[in-house]
C-alpha cells in the first residue's frame, strides 16, 4: 500500500474509484478524468491513464458514453494537439459498441478530435481508424465509421481520396439497413468535403442508389440529402440532378417519405432557383398540401408560410392560397391546428389587401374551430397580423372565442388562454382589455384548478407590468383584494400569492399603504395554512418595504404569528423574523 | 428446469430432396419429466424461437423466465463474423444445442388502476440482430415488452489501489490486509461526501509536472461470466394480451399486436409507439373479430399481415397512410354451403401466422387445419393440410373442456418445403407443401418420435370423401384406437420451431423441450 499525502487523498480516491463496483462512483470518477489527469500529469496520461480506459472498456453504457464525452475534450489534458493521436484508440473501441447513444458520442468526439489534429497525424492515425471500422466485422463498426469521413477525407493525399470514396459507395451498399442508414444521413456532410467534380460523379451515383433503397428508411434519409446536396451543387445541376428526385419523392408510394419532402420541401427552392420553383416545386407543394395521408397534410401546412416566403406573392396568392382556404376546413383537427400555427405569417408575406381580402375570412373561421388547439394557435399569433392589418377587423371576432376558451371545461385550454393574455392586452390595448377581459382574469382567481389560480396570479402581475401601476391600482388591485374575503380559504391564498407577486411590481407606496395592511389582516385568519402564508409573504415583503414599516407593522405581526399554536405557523414566522433580522444587519 | 442434456446421435442426416419424406430422428430432450414426475405450472414452456442464424434458441416459460441454448457443433466460432451477420451459414451435421443461460424475463405484477394481475408469462420470444458478440431479444408477457442483452461479462478482479484500507476506514478494524472488490466499495460508499467538497481545491493547486505517488488499479479478469440486462421496457401501450410481436426488416422497428390493436415502435425509443391498426369498433357491443396474431414481412419494411379469429388473414401496406384501417388484401376461405355449425366460427380462429423466409407465402393455423397461403393469390388457400381430423366429432366435448379454444403455432421449414404444427396427446405433425409431395408424418414428442406411426390406422378417414378438395391432406387417424379415447386433451404440444437453415424441430411437450432431425 503506497502512503498518500493528506492533500492527495480525494485524488487517490477518485482513481481507486475507476473499478469501484458502484456505478455512481465509477461514472463520478470518470466525470472527473480531467481531475485524475491533471493529477497524474500530461506524460503518465498518455502512456498509463488512456491506455488504462482502452483496456477496461466493458463497462456500463453510462459510464462509456461518459467517458466518450469526456475523451472529446483531452486534448489539453494529453500534452496538447502533436498527441492527440492517443486518444483515438479508447475512443476507436467506444465506437464499435452496441448502445448508439454511447456510438454516437465517440464518433462526435473523434470528429472533435480529429478537426484539431495535424494533417499528417490524420494521414497516419486517423484515416487508417475511419478504414478499420468501415471493414468492422459487426455492423456497429461500419455505422460509426460514416460519420467520420468528413473529417477524414480533407487531408488525405489523392490516391486515399479515391479510396474513400470508394469506400464510402460500399457502406452505401451495405446489407445491413442501419449501415445505409448512416451513410445517408453523413452524405451531405460527407459531400461537402468532396471536390466538386467527384461531387458530379461519385457523389451523385451514390445519392441515386439510396434513393431508390427498397428500405423506406433508408429512403427517407436520402430525402435529407437532397436539401444538403442541393445546397452543394451548382443550380443548373441542382435541377438536372436532385429535381427529379425530389418531384419523385413527392409522389414516393409511402406516405412517410412524402411527409419528410413536405417538410424539406421549402430549403431546396432556393437551390434550384425561381424558374423551376414556379414549373416544378409549387406544383409537387400543392400536391403534398392535397395529400390524402393527414400526416403528410400537417408537415406541408407547417412549412406554408416558409414556401410563401421564398415565392413572390402572386404566386403564393394564385397557387398556394387555395389550398390554405381547403386545409382550414381540412377534416383532421390536426392538419387545422398546425395550419393556425403558421398561417398569421402569411399576412406580412402577403401584404395588407390580399390579407383583408383572402386570408381575414380564413381567420375567422379557424377561430370558431370546433378544436380548440386551433383557435388557441391563431391567438397565439396575433402580434403577426396586428402588424399588417390591425386588430379591428378581428377584434370582433376575437373576442367570442376568448371568451369560450377562457371557459373551456378542460383546464389545459383554460391555462393555455392565460399565458396568452398578457400578449392578447399588449395587441389589443387598453381599452379593449378594460371592457371585455378584465373581469375573465378575476374570474380565473376563483378557478377550482390549482394550476389555473396560481397562472391568474402570475397573470395579474404581468398585466400589471404591461400598463403600469397607475392602471393596476385602478383596475387589477381593488378587485384582488376584495377576494380576499372569500369564505374558501383557497381562494384567500390565491390573493396572497397574487399579493406577493404583485408588491414588487407596485412599488413601495402602494405595497404599504393598500396590500401590507390587507397581509396584517390576513394574518388573524381562522385557518393556519393562511397564517403561515402570511409569514412567507411578509417575509418577501421586507425587502420592498421601508425599514421603518418593517419595524413598526411587519415585525410585531411577526412576532404575534411565532407564537401561534400551530406548529408550521410558528416555524414560517421565525424564519421571517430571521431574515428581517438579517436584512437590519447587512443595512 | 433444464435438467437433461443432449443424446449423442450417431446416424447422419440424409440429404432430404424436397419431395422426399424425412426421416425423423430424436436428438435432444431438455428438462425431460421422469416418470410420475409432477409438472410445476411455472416450468411450461410457453414460446420457443431459433435466432437467424440457427446458432441459438430460446425457451420462456410461464414463469416468465427465459432460457437460451447455443449450438455446439458449428465450426468453429472463429468464422467471420460478417459471413454470419449475413446468415449464409451451414453446416453437414444436425444441429445440437447446450444449455447456455437464463434469466428472470418477466414478474407476475398487479395493476392497481384495473385491478387486473398481470402473469409473468412469456407470451412471444423474438430474436433481435445481434452485435459485439451480444445477444438480443424481445421477450413479452400480455403487457409489457422487454429489450435484452445478454453478453459475456469478465469477472474483474481490482488491484493495486492507492488507498490504504485502515486510513479510510478511520477507526474501525481492518479485516484483512488485502482488498477484496467489496470492502473497497463499503469504504469508499462511507467517506464519499465528506471528499467530494475537496475536489475544486485539488484542481487548482495541481502541480504541471504531476504527482508520482499516484496510480491506477490494476484489473486482471481470469473468467468470463453470462450477464442479461434488459436494456429497454416498452410497456404501458397495450390495452389488451399481446399476443404477437414481430421484427421489421429494417432493423429498428418491431410491431407488438393485442387482440384490437397493433402498435409499432422503434427499439430505441421505449416511452413512445405508434397505433398503426385499430379494429377496435366505437361501441365494443359491436365486436365481432380479434387480432390473434401478426407478422412482418421478412423482407419488405412495409408490409405486416395480422390474422383474426374468424379465419381471415390481412395484408397492410404501411406506406398508404399512417393509421391502416384499410387493409391491402384480404384473404379469407369462402365458407362451404351447407357445413356451418355452432363450432364453424370457434375453429375457423386462426391461432397464428408465419411469413415463409421467400416472403411470398403465409402459414396459418386454426384448430382443426393448416393453410398455406400464397399473397398474390387471395382467392383461397393454396394448400390446406388436416391437423386432427379424428377430432371433428369431439368438438362438443372439446367445447365443453375449453381445449377448443387452444392456441396451436406453426412453422415453416427453412426452405419453405415443409410445414409443422402441434396436437394433441404430445404430438405434431409435419407436412410437405411442395408440389407432388404427399408427406404426412405424425411424431410424438419424447424420445422415439416414430411411436405412434407403428400402429396403423383404425378406419378411413371420413372427411375425405364428404369435403371434396384436392389438396386436403394428411387425415390420418393413427393412434388413436375404435372410442378415441387414446387422446390426452391435457397433453398438448402448442409451441414449435424449426430451424432456420436446416431440418431440425424443436417443440415443447409441457415442461420438456425435444428436439428432432431429419
Amino acid at each position: 500500500m503506497a502512503m498518500i499525502d493528506e492533500p492527495l487523498y480525494p485524488i487517490a480516491v477518485l482513481i481507486d474509484e475507476l473499478k469501484n463496483e458502484d456505478i455512481q462512483l465509477r461514472l463520478n470518477s470518470i466525470r472527473r478524468l480531467s481531475t485524475i489527469a491533471r493529477a497524474l500529469g500530461e506524460e503518465r496520461t498518455r502512456k498509463e491513464l488512456i491506455p488504462f480506459l482502452s483496456e477496461n472498456n466493458d463497462d456500463d453504457d453510462e459510464v462509456l458514453l461518459a467517458m466518450a464525452e469526456e475523451l472529446g475534450v483531452f486534448i489539453p489534458y494529453v500534452g496538447g494537439v502533436e498527441h492527440a493521436n492517443v486518444l483515438l484508440p479508447p475512443l476507436e473501441t467506444l465506437s464499435t459498441v452496441e448502445e448508439t447513444c454511447v456510438r454516437d458520442k465517440a464518433v462526435e468526439s473523434l470528429c472533435r478530435i480529429g478537426a484539431q489534429m495535424r494533417e499528417q497525424d490524420l494521414v497516419e492515425y486517423f484515416i487508417p481508424l475511419a478504414k478499420r471500422l468501415a471493414a468492422g466485422e459487426w455492423f456497429t463498426a461500419r455505422v460509426s465509421s460514416c460519420g467520420l469521413f468528413h473529417i477524414a477525407y480533407p487531408s488525405a493525399p489523392e490516391t486515399l481520396k479515391t479510396e474513400l470514396r470508394t469506400i464510402y459507395s460500399q457502406l452505401c451498399q451495405d446489407d445491413m439497413p442501419m449501415v445505409r442508414r448512416s451513410a445517408a444521413t453523413n452524405l451531405g456532410k460527407f459531400a461537402a468535403t468532396v471536390e466538386a467534380s467527384h461531387l458530379k460523379t461519385d457523389i451523385m451515383s451514390i445519392f441515386e442508389d439510396l434513393t431508390q433503397d427498397d428500405q423506406d428508411s433508408v429512403r427517407l434519409l436520402a430525402v435529407e440529402g437532397c436539401a444538403a446536396l442541393g445546397k452543394l451543387l451548382e443550380p443548373q445541376d441542382c435541377v438536372s440532378h436532385i429535381l427529379p428526385v425530389i418531384v419523385n419523392f413527392s409522389q414516393d408510394k409511402s406516405w412517410r417519405v412524402r411527409y419528410m419532402v413536405a417538410n424539406q420541401l421549402y430549403e431546396l427552392c432556393e437551390a434550384v432557383g425561381p424558374e423551376p420553383t414556379r414549373s416544378d416545386l409549387v406544383p409537387a407543394y400543392v400536391r403534398l398540401l392535397r395529400d390524402n395521408e393527414a400526416e403528410v397534410r400537417i408537415a406541408a401546412a407547417g412549412k406554408v408560410t416558409k414556401f410563401c416566403r421564398i415565392l413572390n406573392p402572386e404566386l403564393a396568392i394564385q397557387h398556394i392560397l387555395p389550398c390554405v382556404k381547403e386545409l382550414s376546413t381540412d377534416s383532421s383537427q390536426h392538419v387545422r391546428s398546425a395550419l393556425a400555427s403558421v398561417i398569421m405569417g402569411m399576412a406580412p408575406v402577403l401584404g395588407k389587401d390580399a390579407t383583408i381580402e383572402q386570408l381575414l375570412p380564413i381567420f375567422l373561421s379557424l377561430l370558431k374551430d370546433e378544436f380548440p388547439d386551433v383557435r388557441l394557435n391563431i391567438i397565439s399569433k396575433l402580434d403577426q397580423v396586428n402588424q399588417v392589418i390591425g386588430i379591428d377587423l378581428l377584434s370582433q371576432s376575437l373576442l367570442p372565442a376568448i371568451v369560450e376558451l377562457a371557459e373551456d371545461r378542460h383546464w389545459r385550454v383554460r391555462l393555455a388562454i392565460i399565458e396568452y393574455i398578457p400578449l392578447l392586452a399588449s395587441q389589443l390595448g387598453v381599452g379593449f382589455f378594460d371592457d371585455k377581459l378584465g373581469a375573465l382574469c378575476m374570474q380565473w382567481l376563483k378557478d377550482k384548478v390549482y394550476s389555473i389560480r396560481d397562472a391568474a396570479a402570475n397573470n395579474v402581475k404581468r398585466l400589471a407590468e404591461e400598463f403600469g401601476p397607475e392602471w393596476a391600482m385602478q383596475h387589477i388591485i381593488p378587485q384582488v383584494l376584495d377576494m380576499i374575503n372569500n369564505p374558501h380559504y383557497l381562494y384567500r391564498m390565491t390573493i396572497l400569492h397574487a399579493i406577493s407577486l404583485l408588491a414588487p411590481v407596485m412599488g413601495s407606496e402602494i405595497t404599504c399603504s393598500k396590500l401590507l395592511p390587507v397581509v396584517i389582516n390576513a394574518s388573524k385568519d381562522r385557518v393556519p395554512n393562511i397564517k403561515f402564508n402570511v409569514a412567507k409573504v411578509l417575509q418577501s415583503l421586507i425587502p420592498i418595504v421601508d425599514q421603518s414599516v418593517v419595524e413598526k407593522t411587519i415585525r410585531p405581526c411577526l412576532i404575534e404569528l411565532s407564537e401561534d399554536p400551530d406548529v408550521d405557523v410558528r416555524f414560517f414566522a421565525t424564519q421571517a423574523l430571521q431574515s428581517s433580522d438579517q436584512v437590519m444587519m447587512s443595512t | 428446469m433444464i435438467g437433461g442434456g443432449g443424446e449423442e446421435a450417431t446416424a447422419p442426416a440424409p440429404a432430404a430432396e424436397g419431395s422426399q419424406p424425412l426421416d425423423w430422428k430424436f436428438a435432444q430432450v431438455f428438462g425431460e419429466r421422469t416418470a410420475g414426475e409432477e409438472v410445476q405450472e411455472v416450468d411450461i414452456i410457453s414460446a420457443i424461437e431459433f435466432d437467424r442464424t440457427g446458432d441459438h434458441l430460446a425457451t420462456g416459460d410461464r414463469g416468465g423466465r427465459v432460457v437460451l441454448f447455443e449450438r455446439t457443433d458449428t465450426r468453429d466460432h472463429g468464422g467471420h463474423r460478417r459471413e454470419l451477420e449475413r446468415m449464409d451459414y451451414s453446416n453437414g451435421r444436425h444441429p445440437e444445442f447446450r444449455y447456455k443461460t437464463e434469466f428472470q424475463s418477466h414478474e407476475p405484477e398487479f395493476d392497481y388502476l384495473k385491478s387486473l394481475e398481470i402473469e409473468e408469462k412469456i407470451n412471444k420470444i423474438r430474436w433481435c440482430q445481434a452485435a459485439n458478440g451480444a445477444l438480443f431479444l424481445l421477450s413479452t408477457n400480455d403487457k409489457t415488452i422487454k429489450f435484452w442483452k445478454v453478453q459475456e461479462k469478465k469477472v474483474k478482479k481490482v488491484c493495486d489501489l492507492n488507498m490504504d484500507l485502515s486510513r479510510a476506514m478511520g477507526n474501525g478494524p481492518v479485516v484483512s490486509s488485502s482488498i477484496s472488490a467489496s470492502s473497497k466499495s463499503c469504504m469508499a460508499n462511507g467517506g464519499f461526501d465528506e471528499r467530494s467538497s475537496g475536489y475544486s481545491s485539488i484542481d487548482t493547486s495541481l502541480p504541471s509536472g504531476g504527482l508520482s505517488s499516484l496510480r491506477l488499479p490494476m484489473v486482471t479478469s481470469h473468467e468470463t461470466s453470462l450477464v442479461a440486462r434488459c436494456r429497454r421496457i416498452y410497456a404501458h401501450a397495450h390495452d389488451y394480451h399481446i399476443n404477437s410481436i414481430s421484427n421489421n426488416s429494417d432493423g429498428e422497428t418491431f410491431i407488438s399486436a393485442d387482440d384490437l390493436r397493433i402498435n409499432l415502435w422503434n427499439l430505441e425509443i421505449s416511452n413512445q409507439s405508434f397505433n398503426i391498426v385499430d379494429v377496435k369498433p366505437a361501441n365494443m357491443e359491436d365486436l365481432t373479430e380479434v387480432i390473434t396474431s401478426a407478422e412482418f414481412h421478412p423482407t419488405h419494411c412495409n408490409t405486416l399481415a395480422y390474422s383474426s379469429s374468424r379465419g381471415s388473414i390481412r395484408l397492410i401496406d404501411m406506406r398508404q397512410s399512417a393509421l391502416c384501417d384499410t387493409h391491402s388484401k384480404l384473404f379469407e376461405e369462402p365458407e362451404v354451403p351447407g357445413t356451418r355449425s355452432f363450432f364453424t366460427e370457434i375453429i375457423a380462429s386462426i391461432s397464428d401466422i408465419k411469413f415463409a423466409k421467400d416472403g411470398r407465402h403465409i402459414l396459418s393455423r386454426d384448430y382443426m387445419t393448416l393453410k398455406l397461403w400464397d399473397i398474390n393469390m387471395d382467392r383461397g388457400p393454396v394448400a390446406t393440410f388436416q391437423v386432427h381430423e379424428y377430432l371433428r366429432p369431439k368438438l362438443c366435448d372439446l367445447y365443453e373442456n375449453d381445449s377448443i379454444f387452444d392456441k396451436f403455432e406453426c412453422c415453416l421449414s427453412g426452405d419453405g418445403h415443409r410445414v409443422a404444427t402441434g396436437s394433441y396427446s404430445n404430438l405434431f405433425r409435419v407436412f410437405g407443401c411442395s408440389e407432388g409431395s404427399t408427406e404426412a408424418t405424425t411424431l410424438e414428442a419424447s424420445k422415439n418420435p416414430m411411436r405412434r406411426q407403428v400402429q396403423t390406422p383404425t378406419r378411413p378417414s371420413k372427411s375425405l370423401s364428404t369435403l371434396p378438395r384436392v389438396l386436403r391432406r394428411g387425415a390420418d387417424t393413427s393412434g388413436v384406437d375404435a372410442n378415441g379415447n387414446a387422446f390426452d386433451f391435457t397433453t398438448k404440444l402448442l409451441h414449435l420451431a424449426w430451424h432456420p437453415t436446416e431440418n431440425s424441430i424443436a417443440c415443447a411437450a409441457s415442461n420438456s423441450l425435444y428436439m428432432y432431425y431429419a
